[in-house]
């Protein structure tokens, strides 16, 4: 092991974030942005990462069925995208392959085609503004996937979507933070904070820092950290397996929920929902039922070689929807978690950042945690 | 480059890329590519440079070829049989019609 | 619809069929499934054939035949070509295990307990140029000569260090095939290191076949030895070899060049499976934790063999009589005079690693060889160096998993193979601390690239 941390760990920064994922990233690029010095404390290379385990989408499509601001507010970050991917394609000169062609959830009976039609009408008409949602039958989805399987009785298409190379953006964001003169601190898992005077003063593994600011944007680590600052986050892993092929030349040019071609050119086939706690193994019955489907939508796929599986976890409020709260107890502490951290990066730096740096706007209020019943008193 | 101990043990006739080439029982195909002096098996599909076989059993998937129709097959762990259809030189492979079981 | 048996052994090699003999004789169901045509594993690798190499091979090779035959005669239910691509634990007990097979759906087998013997591989060697066509590892070449009676055309150059170095280098002067040249890149402060080991290796059945065999490759070729840069050259293909011996720059022509740096266990499987690994510092390898039974951190789970740490066939032979002999108490089947033969198995493998320590230290690579140069790829699937991973690290990610998420190193094909050992290294060399502490990267399932068909066709009913 390196040798004990001194005392401090670090020059002193404006604001601390716990957590070196997308989210805290994306965070710290908005941060720098604000004019802030910025310190982002991480764990080490064995840690629970939904920034390396997810499916990569920029998706709009039947977001917020239960929430219409979530519903607006992720159509946001989608508009925010083009621009956002450009920034960052610049700065840290690398291609992000970002595309947004409009993306597709393929349904295997009419019925299930009826049903989610009718809740995509449903909410469009209660978001105004929000993104148009096509149902196509067989014959239309065939028109744009070719290689649709006969089983899948239709789609529902949302020229909103789009879908990116994920690890190339979490790669972008570290080398910007680094050109930036984010300080990075790996090994750096914080056991405590402490409310102090002008601020708050963080215990980590590798020692300790202070700061005015600190921002938790550290995943399921959330649900610890909170209450020492007068926060909820009531997080939960929920485990996702996703299954990918070897590189395939190109087949598939828009995103399904559950199946995309990558730039590289395996196919990302997913996925699942599982309440198994913080276990990252995979499950062959879960993989076989995952492969099954694939096979019904895109026939083609069944003699693709799988070169990898994966699982994730990922980062679970009660309801599904983002937490986003600032500290009245300890004010300078801020919470920002969700499951959907790459779509969400471009509002996370563009807007959130700026919530952080200087205050934190009304409209903010629909995703505190006070909404959940069961908010301890702090 | 290599050359056989025994040529006349190599009784069988396999196409690679559209031309016919000998084979004895018992080889694998990486080694009757290597005895027919083929020695480039894929292109990288990063870089489009060619590659060869490197361990010959089975771990480094550099001699990945197309078998009858079924692509990335590692020519070291397949035996060869009379009448075999080889490609080589592919790089991302393209999926139509790829059997279910490879 | 899932086949069950008592005992699944993965892999033909010598612990794999004296695993499966033994098993039988205590009269358990045995399903010994291997990626080869034949039995035989690397090592005996067309031992069976009749013969007619013997004289080329030599007579360790021959020995096989013994046992191979005595493996087909078991009883034992053989699938080869038959490649294990995953091993999962079933809450019904015992362990479920996905077959492919070209051409076929992938079948499922259950076993009460699973015996993992899938041998070792070639370290690989990353050096500048290891891409060429032309360039293959020494095992490779050998497994030509055994399987086909294949020679390489020349110029030949043959460089590392290791013990299959001169028994190729014999066998080949046996065959009539010239060799340009021998570059033992062997340092001279591992002669140093080996002196203290050096009375065992003495005492060991490896000194005087080892002694042999160095001068028959003397008599054979020119030998240059304490080599160092060694580099391949060529556009499309391998055209030379570059050195440097004595402070002198060379460079020779070259046609093939088969390296070789000794072999290291194949961790996939017990890996991918959740089996606890550990830093084999002397071996520079990782090697899976194994009791005295060569039973792993996972209970019904063995290794034997190479795959569990270098040693060589004849310990092979006697590990997987070891493990079968445990495996048959655990199930509850051990027959009386089976404690006389895993006595005598016990006993062959103490004297089976008499003279290995004096092996793993005359032969262990030094960082020249395990922590490349910057433009050498690493990764050869996704074509990544090592300057890019050194790069990531001094920019704080921490080990192999974070650098195989910001540079795809290990996510091609191999999983890992190719490049594992050198990324951990490469970690190690740029934090200043030991490849036990960065670890590998993680393993998952599928060890081998099976198709989506083959996944969808693990469903079972029912069976959890």
């Amino acid at each position: 092991m390196s040798p004990p941390a001194a005392r401090s760990v670090d020059p002193e920064a404006d604001a601390v974030i716990i957590g070196g994922g997308v989210v805290g990233m994306a965070l710290a690029y908005g941060l720098t942005d604000a004019g802030l010095s910025v310190l982002v404390l991480d764990e080490g290379d064995v840690a629970h990462r939904a920034s390396r385990a997810n499916f990569a989408l920029v998706w709009v499509q039947g977001k917020g069925m239960t929430m219409p601001d979530y519903a607006r507010w992720t159509l946001r970050s989608a508009d925010l995208w083009p621009a956002f991917a450009a920034d960052i394609e610049r700065e840290a000169g690398l291609s992000l392959a970002y595309e947004r062609r409009g993306g597709v959830m393929a349904c295997l009976t009419g019925e299930e085609l009826d049903a989610r039609a009718a809740a995509l009408g449903r909410l469009h008409n209660a978001v105004p503004g929000a993104a148009s949602v096509e149902r196509l039958d067989h014959a239309g989805l065939k028109a744009l996937m070719p290689e649709i399987g006969p089983d899948v009785a239709g789609g529902t298409y949302c020229p909103a979507d789009g879908h990116l190379n994920s690890l190339r953006l979490f790669h972008g964001l570290h080398a910007i933070a680094g050109h930036r003169g984010v300080h990075y601190r790996p090994n750096a898992a914080v056991e405590t904070i402490e409310p102090i005077s002008g601020g708050f003063r963080i215990v980590t593994a590798a020692g300790e820092v202070q700061a005015p600011r600190v921002v938790l944007a550290a995943g399921l680590g959330n649900a610890r950290l909170a209450p020492m600052v007068g926060l909820h986050a009531p997080v939960r892993p929920q485990r996702g397996e996703v299954m990918v092929t070897e590189k395939l030349a190109p087949f598939l040019t828009h995103p399904v929920t559950f199946l995309r071609q990558t730039d590289e050119g395996g196919v990302m086939i997913g996925d699942s929902q599982e309440e198994t706690g913080f276990d990252t193994a995979t499950d062959s019955q879960v993989l076989a039922a995952i492969a099954a489907r694939a096979m019904r939508v895109f026939p083609v796929l069944a003699g693709a070689r799988v070169v990898r599986t994966w699982s994730g976890l990922r980062v679970m409020s009660p309801d599904g929807y983002p937490v986003y709260d600032t500290s009245a107890r300890c004010p300078g502490a801020s919470l920002v978690t969700c499951h959907s951290g790459i779509t969400l990066a471009a509002v996370h730096a563009r807007v959130i950042a700026r919530a952080i740096a200087g205050d934190w706007p009304a409209d903010l209020a629909p995703f505190s945690a006070r909404r959940f019943a069961d908010v301890p008193a702090t | 480059m290599f050359r056989r101990l025994e040529p006349q043990r190599a009784t069988l006739s396999l196409t690679v890329d559209g031309r016919a080439i000998d084979a004895a029982p018992g080889d694998t195909v990486a080694g009757a590519l290597l005895a027919a002096g083929i020695d480039v098996t894929r292109r990288s599909p990063v870089s489009g440079t060619a590659r060869g076989a490197y361990c010959g059993m089975g771990v480094c998937f550099e001699c990945l070829v197309t078998i009858d129709g079924v692509g990335s097959r590692q020519a070291c762990l397949v035996p060869v049989a009379a009448g075999m259809v080889i490609e080589t030189g592919g790089a991302r492979r393209a999926l139509a019609e790829a059997p279910r079981h490879g | 619809m899932a086949e069950h048996v008592d005992l699944v052994i993965v892999g033909a090699g010598p612990a794999g069929m004296a695993a499966a003999v033994e098993a039988r004789r205590g009269g358990l169901s045995v399903a010994v499934v291997d990626e080869g045509p034949a039995p035989g594993g690397q090592i005996y690798r067309n031992v069976l054939e009749g013969g007619a190499r013997d004289g080329i091979l030599g007579a360790d090779y021959a020995a096989g035949r013994a046992l191979a035959a005595a493996f087909l005669a078991s009883g034992a239910a053989y699938c080869p070509e038959a490649t294990a691509f995953l091993i999962e634990r079933r809450t019904a007990g015992g362990f479920r295990l996905g077959l492919g097979r070209p051409g076929r759906p992938a079948g499922v087998l259950v076993g009460r307990a699973v015996l993992i013997a899938i041998g070792a591989q070639e370290r690989p060697v990353p050096l500048p140029g290891w891409t060429l066509p032309g360039v293959m590892t020494a095992g490779a070449a050998q497994t030509l000569l055994k399987a086909s009676g294949l020679v390489p055309e020349g110029p030949v150059v043959i460089a590392g260090s290791g013990p299959l170095i001169p028994l190729l280098v014999t066998q080949y002067a046996r065959a009539g095939v010239p060799v340009s040249a021998v570059l033992d890149t062997t340092p001279a402060e591992n002669l140093r290191a080996a002196l203290p080991h050096l009375p065992a290796f003495l005492a060991s059945g490896y000194a005087l076949k080892g002694l042999r065999l160095l001068a028959a490759m003397q008599r054979a070729a020119t030998v240059h030895r304490h080599v160092t840069g060694l580099g391949a050259e060529g556009d499309a293909a391998l055209e030379a070899v570059r050195f440097t011996v004595r402070g002198r720059a060379m460079r020779l022509p070259a046609r093939t060049l088969l390296l070789h740096q000794g072999v290291v266990p194949q961790i996939s499987l017990a890996m991918a499976a959740g089996a606890d690994h550990r830093w084999n510092a002397a071996r520079r390898a990782f090697e899976p934790v194994l009791t005295a039974d060569g039973e792993t951190s996972l209970p019904g789970l063995h290794v034997a063999g190479d795959a569990g740490g270098i040693a060589g066939a004849a310990a092979a032979e006697a590990a997987g009589t070891i493990a079968a002999a445990a495996i048959l108490r655990r199930l509850g089947g051990a027959p009386a005079e089976g404690a006389a033969r895993e006595a005598a198995a016990r006993r062959a493998f103490a004297r089976a690693l008499r003279g290995r320590a004096c092996l793993d230290a005359l032969f262990r690579p030094d960082d020249a060889v395990v922590r490349p140069a910057d433009e050498v790829i690493v990764c050869r699937c996704e074509e990544v160096t090592a300057g890019t991973i050194r790069a990531l690290v001094r920019r704080g990610a921490q080990g192999p998993n974070q650098i195989k998420a910001f540079c795809r190193a290990g996510m091609g094909p191999c999983q890992g193979r190719m490049c594992g050992l050198t990324v951990a290294e490469l970690v190690a060399g740029e934090r200043g601390i030991s490849p036990a502490e960065v670890g590998h990267m993680r393993l998952r399932f599928p060890v081998k690239p099976v198709t989506v068909a083959d996944f969808a066709a693990l469903a079972e009913d029912g069976e959890g």
